[in-house]
């Protein structure tokens, strides 16, 4: 056998004799192993020598060890000749955690009924826990509300600033641009049928109503709504929440009801800002596109946008706020154990949130026009 | 890669001085390891340990001196000869810091995996004989680290640092925030692991048991330098004010007392 490579093993198959030679060490494994299932399986007694071998470690005294096992049969049986003293303990420790050693256990993976019934019940669970959280949550607004003195103003304020102060230029730009859209494309067909000026109650209507609040409120619960789990998440793992628990305050005094609150007096604020950068846009448009100069356009939104949409529009964010915030303090007070939960959980509170919001939405527009609004 | 000259000094540590936040956390530290020695590093809180630790380990950078470990300047390395140290040594963190998104047996098998070309066979072999090896029940390597306790923790993040068989392996307090008898236990686990193996234990601890039970040498840091490196016998008749303090505590004397 030409060897192109480095040898490891010399086996005399007459004299019954195992040679090992070299660096028994765990990158040479795979060459090792090659080596030795080229030597013939061993029968009757066999000497292996280890004078040669320069290092060995852990995972070579575990392959050598592997090796003399496979061979054994009825008669067969080996001495170890030669090896160092370290060496000779190595073995003697792999062997006795080898005898120990039972195949890993395999998980059994549960059948599609089963996982569809899990699934079902972990969602139903969630709900349970949600509804307890929102319970949480009440009673302890109204602990609050009979004992003020513990109310975190500071908190509060601190809330606003980051969720909505924050948020402004890109809230600002974002719908400004929404507004550049809407007025682009619904001018297109306005004006082949010369009803240029119409733009405006087009627009008027749908940033009023719809696309301010809502596109704020999904904007919201991507930026803060996802803060909130991932800080509260992180506060969990690090026990922050157990340590404010044992210190008598509660988390929902101290983290949760600011939160909500800040949350609930920043985004009907935030929607306002939208929907004056979002007719702005339109109006911008409206001028470059329709030739409608702004002054007739003021003119004719005040005429034809009454203040009930206005009004209906911002009555919207701060069911959109209680929707962000409490599911993304939910989610977050939901992570246990590991950095990979936070994860999992900010996802899906980003996720909820939205759903729900278009879910609210929805509801809303089908309720008000059956109450002829 | 080791070159002839300092086969025997793992690491060489020469005149490193730091600067965190305007203190200078070291001020000329010196500090060589040899091989196959545990050497612990003890000092009071803010003395530099984990800095010192962190810094042989590159993760943080020192404002000047000279890091050697097998012989390879590190503050200097490029990323592959960084690589080919980061191959040899083993590290075991306080937090034991398992990633908690994989079982036991894949945080163990980790390493294999990334840095050599065994098969999947082999390698979950190994990788149960490490975890057997630090003490684990079998069962416990298809769980995940949260469902562990926090001994079974810093098993499972020794089983994962002494994966590749490293020549070196440092332990950032590995009995802290375990309980007396695990601590023990623990220690004992390190000592056998490093008789067997031949292994060159650096470690950062505060447990005065574990000087007197498994280190060979300690190196005592204190204003900015390694105040004294000895046997812990002699570092405890030392004259010096801070390690006076250290060793004649009263948790000093206790554990003295107990290795008379």
């Amino acid at each position: 056998m030409k060897k192109s490579y480095k040898e490891f093993v010399r086996y005399d198959a007459a004299a019954k004799v195992l040679v090992c030679l070299d660096e028994w060490i765990i990158v040479n494994i795979p060459v090792l192993e090659k080596e030795l299932a080229l030597i013939p399986k061993p029968r009757g007694e066999i000497t292996v020598n280890g004078a040669a071998i320069s290092k060995m470690d852990s995972a070579g005294a575990w392959l050598l060890s592997k090796w003399l096992k496979s061979g054994s049969d009825s008669n067969f049986s080996f001495k170890l000749k030669d090896f160092s003293e370290q060496h000779l303990k190595l073995l003697a420790l792999i062997e006795e955690e080898k005898a120990a050693q039972t195949p890993v256990p395999i998980p059994k993976r549960p059948g599609m009924v089963q996982r569809i019934g899990k699934f079902t019940m972990d969602q139903l669970e969630e709900f349970n826990d949600f509804l307890s959280f929102t319970g949480m949550l009440t009673m302890e607004t109204l602990r609050l509300i009979r004992h003020p003195g513990s109310f975190r103003f500071a908190a509060v304020v601190n809330i606003i600033d980051t969720t909505g102060f924050r948020a402004l230029p890109i809230i600002a730009l974002l719908s400004f641009m929404i507004g550049v859209v809407i007025s682009f494309q619904m001018g297109n067909q306005l004006k082949s049928y010369g009803a240029n000026l119409f733009i405006v109650d087009l627009l008027g209507l749908s940033v009023l109503r719809e696309f301010g609040p809502l596109l704020t409120a999904i904007m919201v619960a991507g930026r803060t709504g996802s803060a909130f789990t991932a800080q509260l998440g992180t506060m969990k793992i690090n026990e922050e929440i157990d340590a404010l628990n044992t210190m008598g305050v509660t988390p929902a005094e101290l983290l949760l009801i600011p939160r909500l609150l800040g949350l609930f007096i920043a985004l009907p604020l935030l929607s306002m800002w939208a929907d004056i950068f979002g007719v702005l846009g339109g109006m911008v448009m409206a001028h470059n596109m329709l030739g409608v100069m702004p002054s007739d356009f003021i003119a004719r939104f005040a005429h034809v946008i009454p203040l009930k949409t206005l009004l209906i529009g911002l009555g919207k964010a701060p069911i959109f706020a209680m929707l962000i915030g409490s599911i993304g303090c939910f989610e977050g007070m939901r992570v246990g154990g590991s950095a990979d939960s936070v994860g999992t959980q900010t996802t899906r509170s980003v996720v909820l949130a939205i759903f729900f919001i278009i879910v609210a939405d929805a509801m809303f527009s089908v309720l008000l026009s059956k109450m002829n609004l | 890669m080791t070159t002839p000259d300092n086969t025997d000094n793992i690491i060489v540590v020469k005149d490193v001085r730091t600067n965190l936040g305007g203190v200078w956390v070291h001020d000329g530290m010196n500090l060589t390891v040899i091989r196959g020695e545990i050497l612990a590093i003890v000092g009071g809180s803010g003395s530099g340990k984990t800095t010192l630790l962190r810094e042989i380990l590159m993760l943080q950078k020192c404002n000047s001196g000279s890091i050697k470990v097998f012989g390879e300047e590190l503050t200097t390395a490029t990323h592959l000869q960084l690589l080919e140290v980061q191959k040899q040594w083993g590290v075991l963190f306080q937090q034991s810091a398992l990633f908690s998104s994989l079982t036991v047996l894949e945080n163990v098998a980790f390493p294999l995996h990334e840095h050599t070309h065994l098969d999947d066979n082999t390698i979950n072999d190994l990788a149960l004989l490490k975890i057997l090896l630090a003490g684990l029940p079998a069962s416990a390597a298809t769980k995940y680290p949260a469902e562990l306790s926090g001994g079974m923790q810093k098993r499972a993040a020794l089983a994962r640092a002494m994966v590749m068989d490293p020549e070196l392996l440092f332990l950032d307090e590995p009995t802290s925030g375990l309980d007396p008898e695990s601590a023990g236990a623990f220690d004992e686990l390190i000592a056998n692991l490093q008789a067997t193996m031949g292994l060159t234990i650096v470690m950062v601890t505060h447990d005065i048991d574990s000087l007197w039970h498994v280190c060979n040498r300690v190196a005592f840091l204190g204003e900015g330098k390694v105040l004294c490196v000895d046997t812990v016998e002699k570092l405890s008749q030392n004259e010096n004010p801070l390690i006076k303090k250290f060793f004649q505590g009263p948790r000093g004397r206790i554990a003295k007392r107990m290795n008379e």
